[in-house]
C-alpha cells in the first residue's frame, strides 16, 4: 500500500520541518479542497507574528520561521490558532482576482506529445487542442523551478500517467499530465507531455518582478501559429495579458 | 580602489560566486542557493576582519589560476586544496595578501569537497534579487570560465600581513543529527533503526542540488510513496528514492518534491556533510523528538567564535620549503567539543 494511504497523521496537521520550518497539510494527495485551503491559509498565514516566508504546495503549506529571532513553539501556536479558526477543507471555491491571457502555439513543432496525448485520451489532436483552450485553469503552485505554475485541475480524460524516461522540453513548454499541466521555466528533463509552447517566461530574471504568476491566478490559452509565437519571443512576457477580474 | 577584478584562468568545472544565496523566494519557487558550506564563508569573513560574508568563488574539487589587478588580500577557507603564490606553497584556511603580478594557483582538494576563495573586499558582480550566487539551476549566473574578470570591492587594508584560523573540523565525515520531519513517521522503527544503522559515503550523482549517499547495506527503508502529494522540501531534508538511495537537498534544490524524507540534517551538521569526500564514513543519529533541540549557533556568536581563533601567519610561507610536510591542522579543534552533543 502506498505510504499516503496509511498516513495516520489526522489532517489538517501541523508539523515541524527542519529547525525553521512548519509544515500545515490539509491532504497527503491532491485534492481540489485541500490546495483550496492551503492557498486561503498561506495568504492569510503571511501576517503571523515571527513567519518570514510562506511557501504554498498543492496539498500544502510551509511557515518559515527564524528560530533564533522567534521560539519554533510561539509560531506553531499561532499557527494553530489559525488553523483551528475554521474548517478550512470545507471552504467554497473562491473565484479568482486576476486572469491571465498566454498565447499558445500547438504547432507540431511545439507539440511533440499532442499525438501521444490524442492517443491515450481517445480524442482527436484538435479536440484536445479544442478542450484545453475552453479550460481556465488555475494556478494550483508555483514551484520546483523559478516561478513555473502547476496548472489545472483539468477534466478526467487528461488524468493521463506521468512518462517514467523523461525527455528534454524547451523554456516555455506548456505540458501536461495527472489532470494538471506545467508551463516550463527552464528548459528541463520531464515525464510530462508537451503538447503546446508559450512566448511566456514564468520566470524573468531581470525584470522588476521576477516571477509574475501567482497561486490562484486563473489562466486562459489563446492559440497563436508558430510564426506568431515567434514574433513574440523577444519578450519574455510573449504576449501575455492580465486581466483583474475583481 | 574601485574597478579592481579577479582574473580567473584555466578554472576547474565547477566555479561560481557565492555568498549566503537568496532567501525569501521558495514560494515563487526559487530556492535560497548560495554557498554548499556557508560555514567557510564565515571563516573568510573572520580572516578578512569582515562583518559578515560577502561573495566569494566556490571550487568544487578543483580551483584555477588567479591574478588580481590591485593589491588585495584573498582568504583561503572551505576544504584544503593544493594553492601556491609564485609557485611558493601557500597555507589553506588563511588569508594572504596578493599583488598585481603574482599568480595563485589552485589545484586539487587535498581533504573535504569544497574550497572558497574570497577576496577582502568580495565579489562585486552586480546583485540580482539580493544575491550575486550563482544557481545554475534557476537559470541565474553561470559557471566561470577561462579569462573571466570579477569585480572585487574595496580592500582597506590590502598589506595586512597574513592570518590564519583553526577552521570548524568537518573534512572526514562522522555523525549527523537528523532532525524529525513531516514524513518521518511514514517510516517504521524497523525500517529507521536500519537506516541508522547504515554507513554511508558520497556518491558520484552529488551536486549543488543534492548530495547522494551510497552504502553497502541492503537498503531496507525504501518506501512506496505513489500518490503522495509534493510538499516543501529544503535543504537539509533527507530525501529517500525508489530504490532506497538517500539524496540529501543542496542549496540549489527544488521547492516542491515528492520523494519522502525520512527526517532533515541539523544545520550546524550540513558542512560536515557537503565536505565529507567519497572516502569519508558518515552516520546518522536521530535526534528525540521530545526534546529541546539545539539551536543552530547565532550569527554574532559564530563569527565572535571564529575570529578569536585568527592568529598571525608568524612564518613566511615562501620560507617553507617543506611547507607541506607539517601538521598544520591535524588534532585542532572548534574548542567547544565538551558542549556539543
Amino acid at each position: 500500500m502506498p505510504a499516503a494511504a496509511r498516513d495516520p497523521v489526522a489532517l489538517p496537521a501541523l508539523l515541524p520541518l527542519g529547525l525553521d520550518g512548519v509544515l500545515v497539510r490539509f491532504g497527503t494527495t491532491f485534492t481540489e479542497e485541500a490546495n483550496r485551503a492551503a492557498r486561503a491559509f498561506a495568504a492569510e498565514a503571511a501576517a503571523l507574528d515571527g513567519v518570514t516566508e510562506v511557501v504554498p504546495a498543492p496539498a500544502s503549506v510551509l511557515l518559515r520561521l527564524d528560530p533564533l529571532d522567534q521560539p519554533a513553539d510561539q509560531v506553531q501556536g499561532a499557527a494553530r490558532a489559525l488553523l483551528d479558526s475554521r474548517d478550512w477543507l470545507s471552504l467554497p471555491p473562491a473565484p479568482a482576482a486576476r486572469c491571465w491571457h498566454l498565447p499558445v502555439s500547438f504547432a507540431t513543432a511545439h507539440a511533440p506529445d499532442l499525438p501521444e496525448v490524442a492517443r491515450i485520451t481517445g480524442l482527436p489532436e484538435a479536440e484536445v487542442v479544442t478542450r484545453i483552450l475552453a479550460e481556465r485553469p488555475r494556478v494550483l503552485a508555483i514551484g520546483f523551478a523559478p516561478g513555473q505554475p502547476y496548472l489545472g485541475q483539468l477534466p478526467p480524460v487528461f488524468d493521463l500517467p506521468r512518462r517514467a524516461q523523461l525527455q528534454d522540453v524547451p523554456a516555455g513548454a506548456l505540458t501536461l499530465a495527472i489532470r494538471q499541466m506545467v508551463l516550463f521555466s527552464n528548459a528541463s528533463p520531464t515525464g510530462w507531455m508537451q503538447i503546446g509552447r508559450a512566448a511566456f517566461r514564468p520566470f524573468q530574471p531581470d525584470a522588476t518582478d521576477p516571477m509574475p504568476l501567482c497561486t490562484g491566478d486563473e489562466i486562459r490559452f489563446h492559440a497563436v501559429s508558430d510564426s506568431e509565437l515567434e514574433a513574440l519571443g523577444a519578450d519574455p512576457m510573449g504576449g501575455a495579458r492580465l486581466e483583474v477580474l475583481s | 580602489m574601485t574597478g579592481a577584478a579577479l582574473i580567473v584562468s584555466a578554472p576547474g568545472p565547477a566555479l561560481t560566486v557565492q555568498d549566503l544565496g537568496r532567501p525569501g523566494h521558495a514560494g515563487q519557487g526559487l530556492s535560497r542557493g548560495g554557498a554548499l558550506d556557508p560555514l567557510a564563508l564565515w571563516e573568510a569573513a573572520a580572516l578578512l576582519g569582515l562583518k559578515g560574508p560577502v561573495a566569494s568563488v566556490e571550487m568544487p574539487g578543483m580551483g584555477a589560476a588567479f591574478e588580481v589587478t590591485a593589491p588585495m588580500r584573498l582568504a583561503l577557507t572551505g576544504a584544503p586544496m593544493q594553492a601556491t603564490l609564485d609557485g611558493q606553497p601557500l597555507v589553506w584556511h588563511a588569508a594572504h595578501p596578493v599583488q598585481p603580478g603574482q599568480i595563485l594557483r589552485i589545484g586539487g582538494t587535498t581533504g573535504g569537497t569544497v574550497g572558497y576563495l574570497t577576496p577582502a573586499g568580495g565579489i562585486a558582480t552586480p546583485p540580482l534579487m539580493g544575491s550575486r550566487a550563482a544557481h545554475l539551476a534557476a537559470g541565474i549566473g553561470t559557471l566561470l570560465s577561462d579569462g573571466t574578470s570579477l569585480p572585487t570591492g574595496d580592500d582597506p587594508t590590502p598589506h595586512r600581513p597574513a592570518c590564519t584560523l583553526r577552521p570548524e573540523p568537518r573534512f572526514g565525515g562522522g555523525s549527523l543529527r537528523l532532525l524529525h520531519g513531516p514524513q518521518t513517521h511514514l517510516f517504521d522503527h524497523a525500517r529507521m533503526q536500519s537506516f541508522l544503522a547504515a554507513r554511508f559515503t558520497r556518491g558520484p550523482r552529488s551536486n549543488r542540488q543534492a548530495i547522494q549517499l551510497l552504502c553497502d547495506a541492503a537498503q531496507d527503508w525504501h518506501l512506496d510513496a505513489g500518490g503522495m502529494a509534493s510538499e516543501p522540501i529544503q535543504a537539509g531534508d533527507v530525501q529517500i528514492t525508489g530504490d532506497g538511495t538517500p539524496f540529501v537537498l543542496g542549496p540549489e534544490c527544488q521547492t516542491i518534491g515528492g520523494y519522502p524524507r525520512i527526517g532533515s540534517i541539523h544545520p550546524e551538521d550540513l558542512p560536515r556533510l557537503i565536505q565529507a569526500d567519497a572516502r569519508s564514513p558518515l552516520q546518522f543519529t536521530l535526534l528525540d523528538d521530545a526534546g529541546a533541540v539545539p539551536l543552530p549557533v547565532p550569527p554574532a556568536a559564530r563569527l565572535k567564535r571564529l575570529a578569536a581563533s585568527v592568529t598571525p601567519l608568524l612564518r613566511d610561507p615562501a620560507q617553507m620549503q617543506d611547507l607541506l610536510s607539517y601538521q598544520l591542522i591535524s588534532g585542532v579543534t572548534a574548542g567547544d567539543d565538551l558542549d556539543r552533543p
